[in-house]
């Protein structure tokens, strides 16, 4: 069951970020284009999702074990570190240069444009040798 | 180049998103960070059940572009920059930042916003501001215009 419930949450936010238009890098990057041709969609996405996600997340915080799994994997660090800005930093560099995020990135594999083809490789490097040095 | 303002389908697909990301906690007990399952899949593995719901979610991902085809019968509009080494370096930077900061705009950014999360609100505060500053360089002083 947790497999299919796997499926299925992968699927739905895959197409989340279809119709958000979150898959479109000149959508993201005019968002963050304050200054220039900027397109407010993406505030309506984050409010969206934060519109469920806020009571469904203090709901299921009452919840004492997930349906097919033995206990809630809560994140549970709480340092505010180097790590956590620096890291955060250069992500946010990354997505402007981009206009791909990790989720929209892995989505548009199968839209098939040529330049996620040579984003997301150079992604999973990125991830893999921060991997093997964490 | 402009984008048109699509306030009602961003809000759709951000309520899609957001119960996505209660089905997998409800369900399994992990958060909906896309950064973190993706790098799961990559060696070394640490946590075999975990791996495969990993791969599972993320089969889901691919499948949406191509049932998103059948259903509309149109492709999803895409257009970014056709520099590869401007698409090297975001990926790479992408992929680094986010496996050190402990997650990009879904684990942070949704889940952890949603949650509330101390860490997530200084980490999204922390890459929307550089975000913010690299596409006002991108554009602005260096004068891209994609």
């Amino acid at each position: 069951m947790n497999l299919i419930a796997s499926l299925a949450a992968g699927l739905i936010f895959g197409f989340g970020l279809i119709i958000s238009g979150m898959v479109n890098p000149a959508k993201v990057q005019n968002f963050l284009d304050l200054f220039g041709t900027w397109d407010p969609s993406l505030a309506f996405v984050m409010g969206g999702a934060i519109a469920i996600g806020l009571p469904g997340f203090w709901l299921l915080g009452k919840w004492s074990k997930p349906l097919f799994a033995s206990a809630f994997q809560w994140p549970n660090k709480t340092d505010l570190d180097a790590k956590l800005i620096g890291g955060s930093a250069l992500f946010g560099i990354g997505w402007g240069l981009g206009g791909f995020c990790p989720g929209p990135a892995v989505t548009a594999l199968t839209i098939g444009s040529t330049g996620v083809f040579i984003f997301v490789p150079a992604m999973l490097i990125g991830m893999w040798a921060t991997k093997l040095v964490k | 180049m402009t984008t048109e303002f699509t306030p009602l389908l961003s809000l759709a697909g951000g309520l899609l998103i957001g119960l996505s990301a209660l089905i997998l906690m409800a369900a399994n007990g992990r958060i909906a960070g896309i950064s973190g399952i993706v790098s799961r899949i990559l060696p070394p593995h640490s946590d075999r059940s975990g791996l495969l719901q990993a791969v599972v979610f993320v089969a889901g991902l691919l499948l949406a572009a191509p049932l998103y085809k059948i259903l509309t019968s149109e492709a999803p509009a895409q257009m970014m920059t056709d520099s590869t080494p401007i698409l090297i370096i975001a990926g790479l930077l992408v992929g680094f930042g986010s496996v050190i900061g402990g997650g990009c705009t879904s684990g942070h950014g949704v889940c952890g916003l949603s949650r509330l999360s101390q860490r997530s609100i200084i980490a999204t505060c922390t890459f929307m501001i550089t975000a913010f500053v690299t596409v006002y360089i991108l554009r602005h002083v260096l004068g891209a215009t994609s």
